[in-house]
């Protein structure tokens, strides 16, 4: 049985990196078609009519979208080899809860903080870093989120870590002077092999943010 | 074993249906469960705890360790309780699909979003809001076609989600001048289905006790 994988992605998506990890973490072989979402393509609209949004996971023809939703769906289809989530219910509801806690509450802060000016900037500054303070307080001393393994939670939340650089440079804000145990933690989550090949240049995003800013008007 | 004897708590509020979905959970599972209410303008020392991060209900406390977020409660609920139908089916993905349903729904059938249309006054703002909400629904209803229940013929996830805010349709349709069932007929009588079920029809307030409280809440916002 033909086993195809089709990634509809953005490169500087921090969602498209999630699912990018999670499949090179099984060791998923796929083929990854770059997708401006700007750009709504025939293939985009018909495997995300809803959202018309990357990233898309295409297996054997059939669409899966939301990043998170990916995750899971390639633990539970890879299930032979490195688990992604904890099979303890009461251990993946936490993980579930944070992985929450990034797409509802992280996210909205951490594109205002480049995206807007004035008040709202400031506001959303304020914002990001109460949440960069929480989820360094749930890391704690863990040398992952997901205790001693990457997992879920480090997945979730190192897409973002190619923006940092663009947050901390508009935002005009270190993050390592506000979180350090989150940069350690980046640290560690940037040598694996999963994660090197996901990630974008933060240069590289920083320039995407510039003009993305320009057509926003905030610059 | 052992597991699912556990005591099950959950932190509550009667008209919220975040909660009435971990409750309706609870029931479609059969678990013995005890309802703490909270007054949420004076919140008690064990939700604070119980939730730092967010501090709202509801949240569910199993052998003394706490869950919030009520789709991670309900898929918490799914997984250990497992001698009964499962909530989610069991292929991935058919699993996936119930996960992005409930996603959508939880993201454009919301409290905030009905607040758009009891939280204002006639006029533009609270048009916006109906035309928001209604929009939304309409693709749900879509998805649902002629289906008994979003997962097919059985009560699933995506139903949980939804269901709850079928108690709601009334206060909306007060404060905002529309008809739900004139718009997303299929929904209406979706609703009518699921309320038929004595976990639903156990969980759910009735519509006029809402629409009481969502007077009681105009006034606190100064709304007319």
């Amino acid at each position: 049985m033909t086993n195809q994988v089709i990634l509809l992605d953005f490169w500087p998506s921090m969602f498209g990196m999630r699912t990018k990890i999670a499949l090179a973490e099984k060791g998923v072989e796929y083929e990854y078609k770059e997708t401006d979402p700007w750009v709504k393509t025939p293939l985009l609209i018909e495997m995300n009519p809803v959202h018309k949004k990357i990233p898309v996971l295409i297996h054997n023809g059939k669409p899966i979208c939301e990043s998170l939703i990916q995750i899971e769906y390639i633990d539970e289809v890879w299930s032979d080899t490195y688990p992604i989530l904890p099979s303890d219910p009461y251990e993946k509801s936490q993980a579930r809860f944070w992985g929450e806690f990034i797409d509802r509450k992280f996210y909205d802060p951490s594109w205002k903080v480049w995206g807007t000016k004035g008040e709202e900037q400031v506001a959303a500054r304020k914002e990001l870093i109460e949440h960069f303070k929480t989820l360094e307080t749930e890391l704690g001393d863990k040398p992952y989120y997901g205790g001693e393994v990457f997992g879920f939670v480090d997945i979730a939340l190192i897409g973002y870590y190619s923006w940092f650089k663009a947050m901390e440079k508009f935002g005009e804000f270190s993050i390592e002077k506000e979180a350090p145990k989150l940069i350690e933690w980046t640290k560690r989550c940037i040598v694996r092999e999963s994660v090197i090949k996901a990630m974008a240049d933060p240069d590289n995003i920083i320039q995407y943010a510039c003009v993305f800013r320009k057509s926003l008007g905030v610059e | 074993m052992g597991k699912e004897n556990g005591k099950v708590v959950v932190l509550d509020f009667w008209a919220s249906p975040y909660a009435m979905r971990t409750k309706i959970a609870l029931r479609e599972k059969g678990v013995e469960f005890e309802i703490q209410e909270e007054d949420l303008w004076n919140k008690s020392e064990l939700l604070l705890k119980s939730n730092p991060v967010h501090k709202k209900v509801p949240v569910l406390i199993h052998e003394s360790k706490p869950i919030s977020e009520s789709l991670v409660q309900v898929q918490y609920i799914d997984e250990t309780w497992t001698d009964t139908a499962s909530l989610l089916p069991s292929d991935p993905q058919a699993r996936a699909t119930a996960r992005f349903w409930s996603d959508f729904a939880d993201k454009t059938i919301s409290f905030e979003g009905g607040k758009k249309i009891w939280g204002n006054k006639k006029g533009e703002e609270q048009e916006k809001g109906k035309k928001e909400f209604l929009e939304s629904l309409k693709i749900l209803e879509t998805e649902l076609g002629d289906k008994t229940y979003f997962g097919g013929e059985t009560f699933g996830y995506v139903d949980i989600t939804l269901v709850p805010f079928y108690s709601w349709f009334y206060a909306l349709e007060k404060c905002g001048g529309f008809s739900v069932e004139t718009a997303c007929p299929k929904i209406v009588a979706w609703g009518e289905r699921c309320v038929e079920r004595n976990s639903v029809a156990a969980t759910l307030p009735e519509s006029e006790k809402v629409y009481q409280q969502v007077l009681k809440l105009r006034q606190i916002f100064g709304v007319a």
